[in-house]
C-alpha cells in the first residue's frame, strides 16, 4: 500500500497553480489575517471574503466542490466556542431548563458564535487552496523567502521526503496488528487483550517505528556524507518574482485592505 | 485514512490577532534559541536525524489503539521526542511536525501556528523534559526511573498543552475560562493516559532493543537547565493558575484588560465612523444584500472567464 494520497497537491495548469508560490503564500496569509481582523457580525464582509476564496477555487480548475468538501474536516473545533451562545448576554432566544438548572441561549451570543464559525471556515478554505495548488518544494521556497530559518526549512524538506516512507511503515505495522489481534477501531470485531495490553502493543509499534527511523537517519547521514555533505544546508538562490506576479500581489493586498475598511464602515 | 486531527490544534479564527502575534513572538524566541543550541549538540547530523525523526513522529500519530466505544488513543509525541533527542532538538522536531500539519493538512491554522507550536512544541517539550529528568535523577539509576519519568512526562505534556489552549481561548474571549479550562483539562487528563501508555510501551521496547538511546539522558549531563526550569515553572504555574482562573474568570479578564488585549478580543472593537452610513447604503440589511449581490457577481464573472478560457483552449484542436 502506498500513501501518496497523503499529498494534497493536485497538479493542474490553472492561473492559481501558475502563481509564484511566494505570492501565493503571502496572499493566503494576508487573506487569513484580514478574515481574523474583520469584526464580529460583519456579514457583508464575510460574504465578500467567501466570494473571493470561492472565485480563487473556481480559477484553480479543481471544481467548485473540491475545497468545500475538504473544508468541513476542520470544523469540529467549533465546539469549543459553543459556550459563547449561553454566556454572551443580551436578548434571550430560547430557554432550556433541565431539572434544577436552566440554560438560556442569547441572540448576540449566537451571532458571535456564527461569526466565529464562519470566519474559521473561510480561513480554512484559503489554507486548503494553498496546499492543493502548490507543490511542496515550491512551498519550501516560499517559506525561505518569508524568513523561516534555513535549518528549519531543510529539516521540513527532509521530513517531507521521508514522511511517505515512514507512513508506509506505520501502515504495514497497523496491518500486521490487524491480522493478529482483531480490529483496533472496527465495530463488530472483538478486540484483543486488555486496554493496557493494547496500549503496550501500540507503544511497541511506536518504539520500533522510532528505532527504524533512527537507523534510517544514520544510513541517510552516511549517504549524504558520501556525496559531500558538510553540515551546511545549501539551497539555490531564489528566482526573481516577475512584474506580473508583483502586480497580482499588489492588487490582492489592495482588495483585502479595501474589504477590511468596508467591514468597519458598515 | 488513519490521519486523525487532534483537538489540540487550534484553527484560524479562534484566537484574537493580538494573542496570535504574542505567541508568534514567544515561539520565534524559543525556536531561535533552540536552533543555536542544537548546532552545538548534534553537529552536522542534525538535518538527517531531525528530519527523519519528525517524519517518524508524524507517522507515529497514525498508530492508535482502541479504548472504548469507538474512541481510540493516539500519540502526540512531544515526550518521546524529548527523551530520545533532548529538549532543544525536540523543540525543533515538534516545530516541523506542527508546521507541516498546518501547512499541508490544515490541522491547525496558519495565523495561529505560532500558538500551536508554542503549546505542543515548546510547552509540551519543556514539561516533558522537566518530568523525565527529575524522575530519572530521583530513581538514581533504578529501572523504574525512565519508565515512571516517561509516563508522567507524556501525561504532563498533553495536559499542559491542553491547558495552554484553554487559556488562549479564554484570553481571546472565545470560551469562558470557567468552562474551557475544566473541559479541556478534564478531557485531556484522560487522553494523556493514552499518550502515557503508548510512550511507556515505546520506552520498554527501546530499553530492550537499544538501551543506549534511552540512557542518553545520563551521558549528557545538565545541558538544559534553562528549559528544565521553564518546564517546572509552567507545570507549577498551571497547577496554581488554572483552578484560580476557572473559579474566577473575571480575574483572567482583569489580567487581559491590564495587558490591554481585552479590546482585541472584543467582538467589535471599534467603528471607524460611528453612526455614519455610506451614501446609498442605508442600513445593515441592505449592505448584506449588496454584498451578496456583489459576491455572486464576482463568482459568476470568474466562472464565465474560466469557461470562456477553456473553450478557447479547446477550440484549436
Amino acid at each position: 500500500m502506498h500513501i501518496h494520497f497523503l499529498d494534497p497537491f493536485q497538479p493542474r495548469q490553472s492561473t492559481i497553480h501558475l502563481l509564484d508560490p511566494r505570492v501565493k503564500l503571502a496572499l493566503a496569509l494576508a487573506f487569513i489575517l484580514t478574515t481574523a481582523l474583520t469584526p464580529s457580525e460583519a456579514w457583508p464582509a464575510y460574504i465578500l471574503l467567501f466570494a473571493l476564496v470561492f472565485s480563487a477555487t473556481i480559477l484553480s480548475d479543481l471544481g467548485a466542490g473540491y475545497v468545500l468538501k475538504r473544508s468541513a474536516l476542520a470544523l469540529p473545533f467549533v465546539l469549543s466556542a459553543l459556550p459563547l451562545i449561553f454566556t454572551t448576554e443580551g436578548a434571550p432566544l430560547v430557554s432550556l431548563s433541565i431539572g434544577a438548572w436552566s440554560l438560556t441561549a442569547y441572540q448576540p451570543g449566537l451571532a458571535r458564535f456564527a461569526s466565529l464559525a464562519l470566519k474559521s471556515w473561510i480561513s480554512v478554505q484559503a489554507g486548503i487552496l494553498l496546499a492543493v495548488t502548490t507543490p511542496f518544494p515550491d512551498l519550501l521556497v516560499a517559506l525561505r523567502s518569508v524568513g523561516v530559518p534555513r535549518l528549519i526549512v531543510a529539516v521540513i524538506g527532509l521530513m517531507w521526503r521521508y514522511l511517505f516512507v515512514l507512513a508506509d511503515e506505520a501502515l504495514r505495522m497497523l496491518r500486521a496488528r490487524l491480522a493478529r489481534s482483531g480490529g483496533a477501531g472496527k465495530a463488530g470485531l472483538r478486540k484483543g487483550g486488555s486496554l493496557v495490553w493494547r496500549a503496550q502493543v501500540a507503544g511497541g509499534m511506536a518504539g520500533s517505528l522510532f528505532l527504524r527511523a533512527f537507523e534510517r537517519s544514520d544510513r541517510i547521514y552516511m549517504a549524504m556524507l558520501a556525496r559531500g555533505y558538510d553540515g551546511e544546508a545549501r539551497t539555490l538562490p531564489l528566482a526573481r518574482i516577475r512584474p506580473l506576479q508583483w502586480l497580482t500581489l499588489g492588487v490582492g493586498l489592495g482588495i483585502l485592505t479595501l474589504l477590511l475598511v468596508l467591514a468597519y464602515l458598515i | 485514512m488513519h490521519y486523525a486531527p487532534q483537538p489540540l490544534h487550534i484553527p484560524d479564527g479562534f484566537l484574537s490577532v493580538l494573542v496570535s502575534i504574542v505567541f508568534w513572538l514567544l515561539t520565534a524566541a524559543a525556536v531561535g534559541y533552540a536552533l543555536r543550541r542544537v548546532g552545538k549538540d548534534l553537529g552536522d547530523r542534525q538535518v538527517p536525524m531531525m528530519g527523519v525523526l519528525a517524519a517518524a513522529i508524524f507517522a507515529g500519530q497514525m498508530l492508535n489503539f482502541s479504548v472504548a466505544g469507538g474512541t481510540s488513543g493516539h500519540l502526540m509525541g512531544a515526550a518521546i521526542a524529548t527523551i530520545l533527542l533532548g529538549p532543544w532538538a525536540a523543540i525543533l522536531v515538534m516545530t516541523c511536525v506542527v508546521s507541516v500539519q498546518a501547512l499541508i493538512f490544515q490541522d491547525g491554522g496558519l495565523l495561529v501556528l505560532g500558538a500551536n507550536i508554542f503549546n505542543m512544541g515548546v510547552v509540551g517539550v519543556a514539561v516533558s523534559y522537566m518530568a523525565y529528568q527529575t524522575l530519572h535523577r530521583l530513581a538514581r539509576g533504578a529501572h523504574w526511573g525512565p519508565f515512571a519519568g516517561g509516563f508522567i512526562a507524556a501525561w504532563l505534556s498533553i495536559e499542559a498543552s491542553a491547558l495552554f489552549v484553554a487559556l488562549q481561548l479564554a484570553v481571546s474571549r472565545v470560551s469562558p475560562a470557567n468552562i474551557a479550562i475544566p473541559a479541556m483539562g478534564g478531557v485531556h487528563a484522560l487522553i494523556g493516559i493514552g499518550e502515557g501508555l503508548i510512550t511507556l510501551g515505546a520506552l520498554a521496547f527501546l530499553y530492550r532493543a537499544r538501551p543506549d538511546l534511552v540512557h542518553a539522558g545520563d551521558e549528557r549531563p545538565v545541558k538544559g537547565r534553562l528549559i528544565w526550569a521553564f518546564g517546572l515553572l509552567v507545570a507549577l504555574g498551571l497547577a496554581v493558575a488554572s483552578p484560580l482562573a476557572s473559579s474566577n474568570p473575571d480575574g483572567l479578564e482583569w489580567v487581559a484588560q491590564q495587558a490591554g488585549f481585552l479590546d482585541a478580543g472584543r467582538a467589535s472593537p471599534f467603528r471607524l465612523i460611528p453612526d455614519y452610513l455610506l451614501p446609498g447604503v442605508s442600513n445593515h440589511a441592505l449592505a448584506t444584500i449588496l454584498a451578496g449581490l456583489l459576491g455572486t457577481l464576482i463568482v459568476f464573472g470568474v466562472t464565465l472567464l474560466v469557461a470562456y478560457n477553456r473553450r478557447a483552449r479547446q477550440a484549436p484542436d
